[in-house]
């Protein structure tokens, strides 16, 4: 350095006028990425048809199979719930989900953008709040058109046969809202597993077998494992968006439906704040 | 100015950057040279506060880079022209990283003009060549109108007609009063761009001087000879006791005798009859300053057995 001594000095810190950090700002840069991939607007379309489709399959499917039940059978209309919200199309939607929000990570850290990102706003936690709180508003917006979409589309098709449930029953609310939050929930989680493992293939498989091949590993018949199985999100939704109250005397081997809002809120909140931690610590 | 001081940075057991510092001024470029492997892109990535340092501390206008809650208006940076997404437009691409930032997105379309990309600007950064991947980040390095801008390995890819371009852009900003960093592992490219070089090799600092106090440093000052009778001359020059290393190629051929004057050498040559076509000193190049420091830090040198 005494090599360089000969210099003029010049002044160590200049100021830099600098508007104060907005949060705002990060999150619209983030609505930019996330708007601007061609893929992401094709992926939703093709997802919200396909769930709606698939609540419509169903309900016509029991349209038709309506005469031949019993009298008991057709006042219940358990199955309406289960036709507006058919597991095929929701795992479907955990699926997607998930990945899209793995993707909002991944992608950045197998292409080195991340680093791009992390030259430009140096405070990394608030990079992956932003990442989250757009996957959270988008998730969220999109999961209740496509629950509220299927739940009319099956409803006004077994309305036929007066089998409809109506909007306004506290078991067809509670249905809709664990549906309409099932995308964002899964997103966040996608997102955190993203971060925390950077990788393409195993982040996406990570998801995957979180998400929907972990629950049905566990069985309910003991007590530990109907536990586990009780705090997977896939668990906690068919518990709020398919299943009545369970008759007394099941036991514990049912998830409540207090423990499965908690699950709710659990999974995302834990994959978040773990990815907040790594990503403050971990070199770029 | 950024200052580097005592920066050290291992990978497990690997040391990447040894006790690392050295100084960075405005109003000039400054160099940074080294083999590959040498820690350059390392030493980057750690003043950008992307890879946390084992030891010692690398600041930026005399706070570490990472204390700035947003970047661009303190540092821009290219460190690799890959590091974007293939999917986006330059212009999607440019006011994602604006807006983060605060800035507006007509600097977006200043900035496009400015490396000329503004008529690429609407097309997926995936079709970009290497060279105007290169444009696209050193437009991202130019949004927040920095102070200090750093590149590492600009140039590679870039046609003659680009490489004559960002070198008077690099000499502009440095004449702005910024202070420009950039890393190369090409030698000449440094002697036309910059005014300062830092060097090193395997991690250590090697220099941290003015170009033409680098290229002095060479120590093989040598006499280019130009004659038809080469094989007589190279007998006399090295029973002279010189040592005489033929180059060019067939037809013009010339000597490169080291250990002897130029007036010696013609002295010897009018003795003997023999007829010379070209006598020139040759000043030391940087590649033969930096080929000569570097000789023992070589992180890959070919033909080396291990």
């Amino acid at each position: 350095m005494t090599t360089l001594a000969s210099l003029p000095p010049v002044s160590a810190t200049a100021p830099v006028a600098e508007p104060p950090a907005r949060f705002g700002d990060l999150f619209a840069a983030e609505w930019i990425k996330m708007r601007s991939l061609r893929s992401t607007a094709w992926t939703l379309v093709l997802t919200s048809l396909f769930v709606i489709g698939s609540a419509a399959v169903a309900s016509l499917s029991h349209y038709h199979s309506q005469p031949h039940y019993s009298a008991l059978g057709q006042r219940l209309h358990l199955f309406s719930l289960r036709d507006a919200f058919p597991v095929a199309g929701y795992l479907t939607l955990m699926l997607v989900a998930g990945s899209i929000g793995a993707v909002t990570a991944v992608s950045e850290y197998s292409s080195g953008l991340i680093r791009t990102t992390m030259v430009a706003v140096p405070a990394r936690g608030s990079v992956v709040l932003a990442k989250a709180a757009v996957l959270a508003a988008v998730w969220t917006a999109l999961g209740t058109i496509i629950a509220t979409a299927s739940f009319a589309v099956s409803q006004s098709i077994l309305d036929g046969w007066h089998a409809g449930f109506p909007i306004a029953h506290p078991d067809a609310l509670r249905a809709l809202t664990a549906s309409a939050l099932l995308a964002p929930v899964c997103a966040l989680i996608g997102l955190g597993l993203g971060i925390l493992i950077r990788h393409s293939a195993a982040t996406m498989v990570t998801s995957t077998f979180t998400l929907l091949m972990l629950p049905p590993i566990f069985s309910s018949g003991t007590h530990w494992s109907a536990d586990v199985r009780n705090a997977m999100v896939q668990s906690a939704w068919g518990r709020l968006a398919q299943d009545g109250e369970p008759s007394p005397g099941s036991g514990f081997l049912h998830p409540t439906a207090a423990g499965s809002w908690v699950t709710y809120v659990a999974w995302p909140l834990i994959a978040i704040v773990l990815a907040l931690v790594v990503v403050r610590y971990r070199d770029v | 100015m950024i200052e580097v001081i005592e920066l050290t940075k291992s990978y497990g057991g690997k040391t990447a950057v040894d006790q690392l510092s050295f100084t960075v001024r405005p109003g000039l470029v400054t160099g940074f040279l080294g083999p590959n492997g040498a820690g350059k892109t390392t030493t980057l990535r750690v003043i950008l506060g992307l890879d946390a340092p084992t030891g010692g501390t690398a600041a930026v206008s005399g706070v570490p880079f990472r204390s700035h809650p947003r970047g661009l208006r303190h540092v821009g940076a290219l460190l690799d022209a890959g590091h974007v997404h293939g999917g986006r437009t330059a212009t999607a691409h440019l006011t994602a990283l604006a807006r983060s930032n605060g800035i507006s997105t007509l600097r977006v379309e200043e900035v496009l003009g400015e490396v000329g990309l503004a008529e690429v600007a609407g097309r997926r950064i995936g079709t970009f060549s290497l060279g105007m991947k290169q444009r696209l980040g050193i437009a991202t390095a130019l949004l927040g109108d920095p102070p200090v801008l750093m590149f590492d390995e600009p140039i590679n890819g870039m046609d003659p007609e680009g490489v004559l371009w960002v070198r008077l852009l690099f000499r502009r900003l440095a004449a702005e009063g910024r202070t420009v960093f950039l890393s190369s592992h090409l030698m000449t490219e440094m002697e036309q761009t910059a005014d300062q070089l830092v060097v090193i090799g395997q991690g250590r600092l090697i220099a941290a001087e003015s170009v033409q106090s680098f290229a002095a440093r060479s120590t093989r000052l040598s006499v280019i000879v130009g004659t038809p009778q080469a094989a007589e001359l190279t007998a006399l020059l090295t029973a002279a006791g010189a040592s005489v290393e033929p180059e060019g190629s067939p037809g013009a051929e010339r000597l490169a005798v080291t250990g002897l004057p130029a007036d010696r050498i013609g002295a010897l040559a009018f003795e003997h009859r023999i007829l010379l076509h070209e006598l020139a000193i040759r000043r030391a190049s940087l590649e033969e300053a930096f080929m000569e420091l570097t000789a023992d830090s070589v992180e890959y040198l070919a033909g080396r057995s291990r």
